[in-house]
C-alpha cells in the first residue's frame, strides 16, 4: 500500500490540546512545546485551565486546554485560532469550537464520544460537530482509550493508571503529525519515572503506540512541516513568565551581593514565583510562606529593614491586602519588590484567567500620597529583565517597586536566550558608609534616594516607622515638613525616569495611527501592527514597560501621530492615566475584559476601522 | 556574648522625649527593658526593636537601638522578616493587647507556632488607650467602655492560653510596677531560643486606671501573686505559708501548717514540661480563688524556625551542584543555536 501522505508546509501552526482537567493536557502541551523549541522553532504557549482542580468529569466547566504556536519566524503569541485541536472528550470540542481555524483538523477520542458524555457536555443531539456547526473541518476519530488499553493489556496495571496514560497516546500521535521525533519526550519520561518501572514502561508504550498509529493512518492525516526559525545564536531554554520573574530576582541578588528573602502567600496565578524561589535554597534563598498576604509583605519589609533584597509575590486580591503595608514601605523608604501577577477581578473574579485590571490599584490603591515605581513585563521571557530592573531600581533608589505581570505571561512560556550575570547591568545598593554623617533620611540631592543602614551595622543605629518624620527619622507633625516629605517622595519616584531607556517605536515615528499598549499584550499588538505595516498601513506601536514614571520621550512620540489608540485588557485604566499625565492628546481606546488575550484579528479590524473614520 | 561590654541603662536611652502619660506603666517597662539589654552582653548594634501601633508601640523611639515602628497588628510579621534576614540579631517585638490579639491575632499565633526566635513583650492594659478608651480583646465581660456603654458582651482572651494553644514554647508574666522582677523575666526571655512571650500587666492611668490593682498593689502582692521559678515549690503568701497542690486533676491552694501535712504535696514548678496541662492551669489561675501566676511559666526548648531555615540552606548549598545563577541558567533542558 503506497498512499502519499499529504504534507502541508506552514510558516506557523497553532495546536490546542484539550481534555478534562485530570487528563494531563498541561503536561502534554509542555512536553510538545519543549520538543518543538529544541528543534529550533520559535514558540509561544498559553495554558487555559479552570480554577477548580478537578471540576466534574466530562463537563465543559472541567475542560483544561493548552495552546502552542510555533513557527519558522518570530512567534509572539500562541495564535488566535488553532489549526489543530486534540479533544479527549465531547466537552473539549464544545469548549474549543470557537478557537478553531476554519478548515482545521480535530483529532478526537472516539471512545469518549458516547451518549453519557454528550449529556455531560450538554449536547442535545448525538452529533456534536453538526450541533456546533463544525462542518468544514477535518475530523479524525481515534479510539484513544481502546488503543491505550490494548497497548497495555499484558501489563499488570489498574484501570485508573491505564486511563491516565491516554495523554501520552495523544502526544505520540501529534508528534508524528508535526514531524517531531520522540527522543526528548522519552528522555523526560525516563528521567521522571526511572525508578517506577511499570509507570515508565506504560508511558513509553502508549507514547509509541500513538506515534505508530498516526504513521499507519497516514492516508487520512495531513502531515505538517514547519521549518526551524532563524534565531540569534546562543544558549536557549524554555521559560515561563513566573519562572523568569523568580530568576530575574535571583540574578539581582547575586549581582548586588545581597541575600534574597521572599515572603509570600500562595495565590493563583502567582504561586510559581514563590515555588521557583523556594527551590533555590542552594543559592541561599530564604523563602517564607506566610500565614496571609499581609504577613507576606510585612516579613518582606522586615527583611528589607534588615538588609536583604526583599521580595513578595501575589495577584490582585492579595495585592489589595498588601496595600497598607506597601504604604509603610513608601514612607519608610525601604527597597522592596512586589510582584503582582494580574488575574481577572474584582474580588476573586477569574483566578485562572488573564487581565490587566490592577493598574489603577497599583498606581493609586493606598491611603495618603503614596507613590511607587510601576513596571510591567510584556513577554514570558522578558519578565526576567523587568524583575531584574525592579530590584535594581528598588535598591539604588530606596523605593518600593511594583512589577506587574499577568496570568498570560506568568503561565505562558517561550524560548529564552540565557544571559550571563556579567552581561547584566550593575546594581549598587545604597549601603551607608560613614556613621559620622549618616542620617536615616538624608538624601542624594539628584535622585533624592536615602542611604540604607541596617541592624548589625555599628554606629548607624536609628529608628524609622510609619509616622511622618524629619530628616533624622524623628516623628514630625510639622505641617510644612509633611508637605515637603510628600513632595520629596513623589519627586524621588519621578527621578527614576533618568534611569529608564527611551520608549522605542515599532514602525515609523509618525503616521495615521499610533497603537499604545503596556505589559502582557505586546505579542498580539506587535503582530497586528506589523501585519498592517506590511500591507502599507501607516501604523506604529508604542508599548510601555515603564508606567510610573513614564519614559522621558513619551510626549514627543505621541505628538507625531494623527490618532492614538490605547489597547488594554481592562475598561480603560492606562488610557485614564495618560489622559491625566499627558492631557494635550486625544486618546481612543480599545478594551477587552473576557479573561482572554486579544486576538490579532479583532485588533487589526479595529485599527483599520479607526484609521478610516 | 562578650563579657567586655559594659553597658548601662543609659546606653539604651534615646534623645527623644518620652511622651507617655505621667504615671503610665510603660515608663517602668521601658526602664526594665533597657536594664535587661545592658545586662545581656550583646552588642548594641545587634538589637532591633520592632513595634506595631498603640501607646506601647512608640517604644522604639525611646530606645537608642535600631528600631522600627510599623503598622497596626503587623509587628510580629515584620519582626519575623528581620530575624530570618539576619538571625544574628536579637529582635524584640513590642505590642499591646489590641495590636497583638485583635488586629494582629493571626500573626501572633503563627509566629508562636513557627517558634521564631523573638522576644515579644505584650503590654496588657485591657483597653484601647491610643484611641481613647474602647474595649480590647482582653477586657473583662461586662466592662463599660466608650464602645460598650452597657458593658461588653464578649469573653476576653487570656493571652497565655492563646500562646499555649498555638504551641508556644515560652510564656512568662510580670507586672509593670515590679521593675526588678520584670527585668529578670526580660533577660530570661531574651536568652531563651524561640518565641518568648512576656505578658506585662500594665496600667493605663487615663482610661483603665487600676485595672490590675488587686493583683499589682505592692501591699497585697505577696498574697495575690505567686512567683514561679523552675525547680522550686509553688509557695506564696506574706508568710510564705500557702502552696499550690494538685488534687483530683485540678490545682488547689492549701494552707501550709508548721510541721504538718502539705509541704511535700506542694507542686514543684517545671517550666520545661513539654505537656502543657499544668502550665495551662497555672496560666488560668485567677483571684480570688488563686493567686495570679508570675514569672516564667513555660520554657520548653524546641526547634527554632530561623535555625531550621539556615540549616536547610546550608544543606542545600552543600548538596547542590548549582553554585551561581550562571550555572542555574545553563542547567537542565537547554539547547544551543549555532
Amino acid at each position: 500500500m503506497s498512499i502519499e501522505t499529504k504534507v502541508i508546509e506552514l510558516e506557523e501552526v497553532s495546536i490546542r490540546f484539550s481534555g478534562d482537567s485530570g487528563d494531563g493536557m498541561q503536561l502534554t502541551g509542555t512536553l510538545f512545546s519543549d520538543t518543538t523549541s529544541l528543534l529550533g522553532n520559535d514558540i509561544s504557549t498559553f495554558p487555559d485551565y479552570p480554577s477548580e482542580i478537578r471540576a466534574p468529569q466530562g463537563t465543559v466547566a472541567g475542560v483544561s486546554g493548552f495552546q502552542i504556536q510555533f513557527g519558522n519566524k518570530k512567534i509572539s503569541t500562541p495564535g488566535d485560532l488553532a489549526h489543530v485541536l486534540v479533544a479527549m472528550n465531547p466537552a473539549a470540542v464544545k469548549a474549543n469550537a470557537k478557537f478553531m481555524m476554519l478548515g482545521g483538523t480535530i483529532f478526537y477520542d472516539s471512545d469518549s464520544f458516547n451518549q453519557k458524555n454528550f449529556e455531560k457536555a450538554k449536547f442535545v443531539t448525538d452529533d456534536p460537530f453538526t450541533e456546533l456547526n463544525l462542518i468544514d473541518y477535518n475530523k479524525v476519530p481515534v479510539p484513544i482509550t481502546q488503543l491505550t488499553r490494548e497497548a497495555l493489556k499484558d501489563l499488570e496495571i489498574d484501570n485508573k493508571s491505564i486511563l491516565r496514560s491516554k495523554n501520552m497516546f495523544a502526544l505520540g500521535l501529534i508528534c508524528w503529525v508535526f514531524s517531531k521525533p520522540l527522543d526528548y519526550i522519552e528522555n523526560y519520561i525516563t528521567k521522571k519515572f526511572g525508578k517506577k518501572e511499570l509507570v515508565l514502561e506504560s508511558n513509553l508504550r502508549v507514547l509509541r503506540a500513538g506515534y505508530n498509529y498516526a504513521w499507519n493512518l497516514q492516508h487520512m492525516t495531513p502531515r505538517y512541516v514547519v521549518h526551524p526559525a532563524p534565531i540569534e545564536k546562543g544558549l536557549y531554554r524554555n521559560i515561563s513568565g513566573n519562572q523568569a520573574t523568580a530568576w530575574g530576582i535571583l540574578a539581582a541578588a547575586e549581582k548586588s551581593g545581597l541575600e534574597l528573602f521572599i515572603g509570600s502567600y500562595p495565590i493563583t496565578p502567582a504561586t510559581e514565583v514563590l515555588q521557583a524561589l523556594a527551590e533555590r535554597k542552594d543559592l541561599g534563598v530564604k523563602s517564607f510562606q506566610a500565614e496571609d498576604e499581609i504577613a507576606g509583605i510585612c516579613t518582606t519589609i522586615g527583611a528589607a529593614f534588615a538588609g536583604d533584597l526583599a521580595v513578595t509575590s501575589t495577584s490582585g486580591p492579595g495585592f489589595a491586602l498588601k496595600s497598607e503595608a506597601l504604604g509603610l514601605g513608601v514612607i519608610a523608604e525601604l527597597p522592596l519588590v512586589v510582584v503582582n501577577v494580574q488575574r481577572g477581578g474584582p474580588s476573586t473574579g477569574l483566578p485562572t484567567k488573564t487581565e490587566q485590571s490592577d493598574l489603577l490599584q497599583t498606581l493609586y490603591g493606598r491611603n495618603g500620597e503614596s507613590p511607587v515605581v510601576v513596571i510591567a513585563a510584556s513577554t514570558p521571557s522578558d519578565c526576567f529583565h523587568y524583575a531584574y530592573m525592579s530590584a535594581k531600581i528598588a535598591l539604588e533608589r530606596m523605593v518600593p517597586v511594583v512589577l506587574l505581570t499577568d496570568g498570560f505571561l506568568g503561565n505562558g512560556s517561550e524560548p529564552w536566550k540565557v544571559p550571563t550575570l556579567a552581561d547584566l547591568p550593575s546594581i549598587t545598593p545604597r549601603i551607608a558608609k560613614d556613621p559620622a554623617t549618616f542620617k536615616p533620611y538624608k538624601r542624594d540631592p539628584k535622585t533624592l534616594a536615602r542611604e540604607w543602614a541596617f541592624p548589625g551595622m555599628d554606629g548607624f543605629q536609628h529608628r524609622i516607622g510609619g509616622l511622618e518624620k524629619d530628616e533624622a527619622g524623628n516623628v514630625s507633625h510639622d505641617p510644612a515638613n509633611h508637605q515637603l516629605m510628600c513632595e520629596i517622595r513623589r519627586d524621588k519616584v519621578e527621578a527614576v525616569a533618568d534611569m529608564l531607556p527611551n520608549l522605542e517605536l515599532v514602525g515609523e515615528d509618525s503616521g495615521d495611527l499610533l497603537v499604545v499598549g503596556w505589559g502582557g499584550t505586546l505579542g498580539h499588538l506587535d503582530t497586528a501592527v506589523r501585519e498592517l505595516q506590511k500591507k502599507g498601513t501607516k501604523i506604529s506601536l508604542a508599548h510601555f514597560n515603564y508606567i510610573k514614571p513614564l519614559p522621558g520621550n513619551t510626549k514627543e512620540i505621541f505628538s507625531k501621530f494623527n490618532k492614538i489608540v490605547v489597547c488594554e485588557l481592562n475598561l480603560g485604566q492606562f488610557v485614564g492615566y495618560l489622559r491625566d499625565k499627558l492631557p494635550e492628546h486625544q486618546y481612543h481606546q480599545f478594551n477587552k475584559v473576557q479573561g482572554l488575550p486579544f486576538t490579532i484579528q479583532e485588533l487589526s479590524d479595529h485599527f483599520i476601522k479607526l484609521i478610516a473614520q | 556574648m562578650e563579657d567586655t561590654l559594659n553597658y548601662t541603662l543609659k546606653d539604651f536611652k534615646s534623645d527623644n522625649e518620652v511622651r507617655w502619660c505621667p504615671g503610665c506603666g510603660d515608663h517602668a517597662v521601658l526602664n526594665a527593658v533597657q536594664k535587661a539589654m545592658a545586662n545581656l552582653g550583646i552588642r548594641h548594634e545587634n538589637f532591633a526593636v520592632i513595634s506595631g501601633i498603640g501607646c506601647s508601640s512608640r517604644f522604639p523611639y525611646y530606645m537608642s537601638t535600631y528600631g522600627f515602628h510599623t503598622i497596626h497588628g503587623r509587628a510580629a510579621a515584620v519582626a519575623s522578616g528581620v530575624k530570618c534576614a539576619n538571625p544574628k540579631l536579637t529582635v524584640w517585638e513590642i505590642t499591646g493587647d489590641g495590636d497583638a490579639l485583635a488586629i494582629g491575632g493571626n500573626h501572633f499565633i503563627h509566629v508562636i507556632r513557627r517558634n521564631i526566635d523573638l522576644n515579644i513583650i505584650l503590654f496588657n492594659n485591657k483597653i484601647y488607650g491610643l484611641t481613647k478608651g474602647q474595649y480590647s480583646p482582653t477586657t473583662d465581660r461586662g466592662f463599660v467602655t466608650k464602645t460598650s456603654p452597657m458593658g461588653t458582651i464578649e469573653d476576653p482572651f487570656v493571652p497565655g492560653q492563646l500562646v499555649l494553644g498555638a504551641g508556644g514554647t515560652f510564656f512568662a508574666r510580670c507586672v509593670d510596677n515590679n521593675l526588678k522582677h520584670s527585668q529578670e523575666i526580660f533577660e530570661e526571655a531574651a536568652i531563651f531560643k524561640g518565641t518568648s512571650v512576656v505578658e506585662v500587666l500594665q496600667n493605663c492611668v487615663i482610661f483603665n486606671d487600676g485595672v490590675h490593682q488587686t493583683i499589682s498593689d505592692p501591699k497585697t502582692r505577696e498574697e495575690h501573686q505567686i512567683f514561679l521559678k523552675h525547680g522550686e515549690p509553688m509557695i506564696f503568701g506574706n508568710n510564705r505559708d500557702k502552696g499550690i497542690v494538685l488534687e483530683k486533676g485540678k490545682l488547689k491552694v492549701v494552707q501550709l501548717v508548721e510541721g504538718g501535712a502539705g509541704i511535700n504535696d506542694v507542686l514543684i514548678h517545671d517550666a520545661t514540661d513539654q505537656d502543657g496541662f499544668l502550665h495551662q492551669s497555672l496560666i488560668s489561675m485567677k483571684l480570688p480563688e488563686f493567686p495570679v501566676a508570675m514569672g516564667v511559666i513555660r520554657a520548653v526548648p524546641s526547634k527554632v524556625y530561623n535555625e531550621a531555615m539556615d540549616e536547610q540552606i546550608a544543606e542545600a548549598k552543600a548538596k547542590s551542584k548549582i553554585k551561581s545563577v550562571d550555572q542555574l541558567f545553563a542547567s537542565g533542558n537547554t539547547w544551543t543555536v549555532e
